[in-house]
């Protein structure tokens, strides 16, 4: 059987950070599995503008930024392979794969890191009835049919969810000659990025109806027509607010699922965000197994994905030199989600092996003004930042240094909210 | 005087403008950095946007291109780059930041590529169809 | 001219015309759809019955238990999932226990075997995830659970390879009796032939309609349904059903041939034969229903809901007939549940009558061994590392939830009968029928068929008709406008 320092899962946008990373770490036996026919995941049909505004100051499409880190890649010689697919990973970091050119093969890694990104959350998980025609497609489909294919799948268009493939996917239509009728949003708020609503929904006067949702759907080869309806505050259709668009094409946009089939395999336990629990190092329960990107969470910004993979690579390559150190991680401190945030990634830290400071990812769970931003450890508040609006569609973030939580006890707890002051 | 609400789109934060228009004296508020108050500025005189989109390429591994327009565009002409592209196509291979069309629209601006797309090797490997042990169905 | 001409591709037309090519015979199917088995067939429980149900004495109860019966050889011999997995009617009420006993006695007039009724803790100790207020249940070993594509599409192969033909969209818009044979007109074509077997469906009343002057009715009866993630597990081994209480008939639970769960169906009559839109009531009542017999139904899990409608009759038996007065015209009406169960035995009954009728040699060539796709899934690894060498394309994978490679997608087009659309696809490889909903694969599974077809990416349709997926290339709009 092949043996490899490290394998890693998946070539989109985390998987070639984290790869760039550990290479720069020092770990130089490095395997890329990528199921697609390229490296770049996802970004190659994102072909919108926009990219790499914190990673390098200038905005990149999709491509461009995926191009990036795949020259980065090629010019460190990073062995991959392309049009293979993981089939199983076992919790001695066996993974097993399959491509046509090399059958069904066997890889022993030292570490793993997981990035396989996340799914669309489709039509029947949300329960939305009426008839089965062609015609409905999730945003992302639409997005490669376009993109990738150039194919015009609909004509008259109405978008469920003001997710951000969902809001792009209304500009690209538009543009290419479609008329997006109407963008509905279960939620109060939109889903999406500020920038995205203004530039691909009020540019071309498409409106978007908060706190609405489809309630049929017409046609039985092809869609015909689409009902919404607006929901009261529990999400139950309001009679009397229903609405019929004439259309051939229902969009959806609703949401992001972490792609973890692969991790449960290995034994990896799933939280909240549906993605792994990690630690400091982004470690899963399982020891040299690491998580980064989508799979961990969804991300709004590729550029924190980068971030955070990068930060992976080099847990990962700290693990395949040291393996010790990861063995005894001394105590173990949770980070409890407080008012106003839904999750936390990390959900735990180890101060007695952590890096000097690490970043923080957070969400909220709905849209609040003037609040702050408080981290504390035990009683004590560490981090306290003004934040002016914050939304459950937009990541926050912030560090947490060593210094601040060295002197924690065991059952002591961290506590990050939003609040008041 | 005229007062237009905007939300910057320099960046993920997206600020809350308020532009005062006042003859020729125009006025940003809300904005957290100097790029919010350009933004605001151009948005009520000079409106801009980078338009991408894609178009096929002969002979490549893929069967598009996606490009950009290298600058910003006036907004009213975003639909005229698009239609100005309808009969263009590139022969592979094409690279980032390859011409595809210059002076889109007679914007001034070029269409660039922003994908490497190489040229596609004689003929792609067909896979091999099953075969059967089946009388074939007349 | 033909001798037979079955009209409908479903899972009844199907049966009967693997019956008929057992003889020497020239036997045409004609299916108003793209596709086999694209109607009630395509969306219904997929359960066999044990056939304690059905009233003793009626055609439906005789056919059940046989079909029943039939079923794992079938299986065994057309290669399509089946699995006894036995199935359970659970009386929440000990007032209602003697409704319990009567499906009993039902089931041995019937001939169905391997009954019990078992009590509270013993169906615990087999299904533990079911309620507590459970007081006993009717528990059948021989109920089953088949994959209704695999059986429908596996006779219709088997069918077509011994050479009946098939002919599809092809909706039969008149019938008239000639001189000793029946024309059949299409819209396309005349077509005759000697014989006809009405196996339409929900349709079966406007075909028998067409030639007898005995006027037939039937109801379609929507059944919605909700489908859960693989990823659940088994929730139930056997498949739970609960007893007609005041509040109406239940709402079943199932694990699918395939390893999804299942619960449902509805039963709602309506106007529109063609009327397979889920409704919020529908759905919801499935939801709440499944609760009786397990509070802990993981909803959240569902990944996708359907309708499907049972041609039923008022009499709520099986017609099975020469329709009087119309030589040669057969009826095979009214199969509603339990008809998938049935299917072989109404294929063997309406074979029997037309061999009867035109006195049909048996057919020396007819081999009733078919094999199903090939999935990899269930090789060794040695046997899947051999495979992919010899076939590359088993080593692609086009759908990931549910891991179809390229190699089984080529042989879905491939084979007689083959697919021609993502519906097709799914029905006979399950690419598509997992947790993203075909998300991911559609787009390779429309590359695919397009290439293997030799059709524009434009022609290639969901499910046949006006299905189609997309409407040409981008910028059309304005090309159309110069």
């Amino acid at each position: 059987m092949r043996e490899c320092d490290l394998v890693i899962i998946g070539g989109g946008p985390a998987g070639l950070a984290a790869a760039i990373s550990a290479f720069d770490s020092g770990i130089k036996d490095i395997l890329i599995l990528e199921r697609d026919k390229e490296l770049g995941g996802i970004l190659n049909q994102c072909i919108h503008n926009g990219f790499g505004l914190h990673t390098f100051k200038e905005e990149l499409t999709g491509p461009e930024y995926a191009s990036r880190f795949i020259d980065k890649v090629l010019e460190r010689k990073i062995e991959y392979k392309l049009g293979t697919m993981v089939i199983d990973i076992s919790k001695d970091k066996e993974v097993v794969a399959i491509n046509p050119e090399e059958g069904l093969f066997h890889i022993k890694a030292k570490a793993v890191i997981l990035a396989m990104g996340c799914r669309e959350r489709s039509r029947g998980a949300l329960n939305i009835p009426g008839y089965r025609p062609a015609g409905i497609f999730s945003a992302g489909t639409a997005q490669r049919l376009v993109n990738m294919e150039g194919y015009l799948p609909g004509r008259e268009v109405v978008i469920l969810g003001s997710g951000d493939i969902g809001l792009i996917m209304a500009r690209r239509m538009t543009y290419e000659g479609a008329k997006v009728k109407v963008v509905a949003e279960l939620m109060p708020y939109s889903g999406g990025l500020k920038r995205n609503i203004v530039q691909c929904l009020d540019d071309y006067d498409i409106p978007l109806k908060l706190s609405h949702t489809v309630i049929d759907i017409q046609g039985k080869e092809r869609v015909t027509g689409v009902t919404i309806a607006e929901v009261d505050n529990t999400g139950k259709p309001i009679k009397g607010t229903e609405e019929t668009y004439s259309c051939d094409t229902l969009l959806l946009s609703v949401g992001l699922i972490p792609e973890n089939e692969l991790s449960e395999m290995a034994g990896v336990e799933l939280g909240i965000t549906s993605g792994p629990i990690v630690n400091e190092s982004l470690e899963t329960n399982v020891p040299g197994i690491f998580a980064c990107g989508n799979v961990l969470h969804v991300h709004d910004l590729v550029d924190y994905v980068s971030e955070e993979a990068g930060f992976a690579g080099k847990s990962a390559a700290h693990f395949i030199e040291d393996q010790k150190k990861f063995e005894d991680k001394g105590i173990e401190i949770q980070i409890n989600t407080g008012d106003k945030v839904r999750y936390t990634v990390p959900k735990t830290v180890h101060p007695d092996i952590m890096e000097d400071e690490i970043t923080v990812r957070l969400r909220t769970t709905n849209v609040f003004k003037n609040v702050y931003l408080n981290c504390y450890a035990g009683d004590k508040r560490i981090v306290h930042r003004k934040r002016p609006v914050i939304a459950p569609g937009e990541m926050e973030n912030f560090q947490l240094k060593k210094e601040d939580i060295k002197d924690l006890k065991a059952e002591e707890i961290i506590t990050v909210a939003f609040e008041e002051e | 005087m005229e007062k237009r609400n905007l939300t910057c789109i320099r960046c993920p934060l997206g600020c809350s403008l308020v532009v005062t228009i006042d003859g020729d004296n125009i006025d940003v508020t809300g904005n957290t950095c100097k790029r919010g108050y350009d933004y605001g500025v151009k948005e009520v005189t000079n409106p801009t946007r980078v338009v991408t989109t894609t178009v096929p390429v002969s002979d490549g591994v893929d069967l598009r291109v996606s490009c950009k327009t290298s600058g910003d565009v006036p907004k009213d002409k975003m639909i005229d780059v698009i239609k100005d592209l309808t009969e263009v196509s590139i022969n592979a291979p094409v690279a980032i930041g390859d011409v595809i069309k210059a002076n889109v629209a007679n914007t001034g601006i070029d269409i660039v590529a922003t994908k490497n797309v190489s040229k596609k090797k004689s003929n792609l490997k067909a896979t091999e169809v099953p075969k059967h042990e089946y009388k074939k169905a007349i | 001219m033909y001798d037979v001409v079955i009209i409908g591709a479903g899972v009844s037309g199907s049966a009967i015309a693997r019956e008929l090519s057992r003889y020497k015979v020239n036997v045409l199917v004609l299916e108003k759809n793209e596709d086999v088995c694209s109607g009630t067939s395509k969306a219904n429980s997929g359960i066999v019955h044990a056939g304690h149900d059905a009233t003793p004495g009626s055609l439906m109860a005789k056919l059940n238990v046989e079909g029943s019966q039939m079923m794992e050889e079938l299986s065994k011999e057309l290669d399509f999932a089946y699995e006894r997995n036995g199935s359970m009617i659970l009386c929440f009420d000990k007032k209602d226990f003697n409704k319990l006993q009567d499906l009993y006695d039902n089931g041995i007039k019937n001939g169905v075997k391997n009954m019990e009724i078992i009590y509270k803790d013993e169906i615990k100790k087999l299904e533990p995830n079911l309620t507590d207020n459970v007081y006993a249940a009717l528990y059948s070993k021989d109920g089953g659970i088949v994959d209704p594509f695999g059986l429908n599409i596996a006779m219709a192969e088997n069918a077509a390879t011994n050479g009946v033909k098939f002919e599809f969209n092809a909706p039969v818009v008149k019938i008239e009796k000639g001189n000793g044979y029946w024309a059949i007109d299409t819209d396309k074509e005349i077509i005759k032939t000697k014989c006809i077997v009405n196996a339409a469906g929900v349709f079966a009343d406007t075909i028998h309609n067409m030639v007898s002057k005995d006027k037939m009715e039937i109801i379609p009866r929507k059944g919605e349904y909700y489908l859960l993630d693989k990823s659940i597990g088994k929730f139930t081994n056997a498949t739970i059903f609960q007893l007609p209480t005041a509040y109406g008939k239940g709402i079943l639970i199932t694990p699918t041939a395939h390893g999804n769960m299942l619960i449902g169906p509805t039963a709602n009559d309506i106007p529109d034969k063609e009327g397979t839109n889920t409704t919020r009531e529908g759905l919801d009542e499935v939801a709440l229903k499944s609760m009786v017999s397990s509070e802990i139904v993981p909803l959240r899990k569902v990944i996708t809901s359907f309708a499907g409608l049972r041609a039923h009759l008022k009499s709520h038996d099986f017609v099975i007939e020469e329709v009087e007065g119309c030589d040669g015209f057969f009826d095979a009406a009214g199969i509603e549940s339990p008809g998938l169960t049935s299917s072989p035995a109404i294929g063997k009954m309406v074979g029997e009558m037309i061999q009867k009728k035109l006195h049909l040699e048996e057919n020396p060539e007819f081999d009733g061994k078919r094999k199903d796709i090939l999935n990899p899934k269930n090789l060794t690894e040695e046997e899947y590392e051999e495979l992919i060498k010899e076939k590359p394309a088993y080593g692609h994978v086009i759908c990931r939830c549910e891991r179809v490679t390229e190699g089984e997608i080529l042989d879905a087009i491939h084979r007689p009968l083959g697919a021609k659309s993502l519906d097709g696809i799914k029905r006979r490889t399950r690419a598509g029928s997992g947790r993203c909903q075909a998300g991911f694969c559609s787009p390779r599974v429309m590359e695919i068929l397009s290439r293997e077809l030799n059709i524009d990416q434009s022609e290639i349709t969901k499910s046949g008709g006006d299905s189609k997926i997309i409407f040409g290339t981008d910028k059309d709009a304005y090309r159309r406008a110069n």
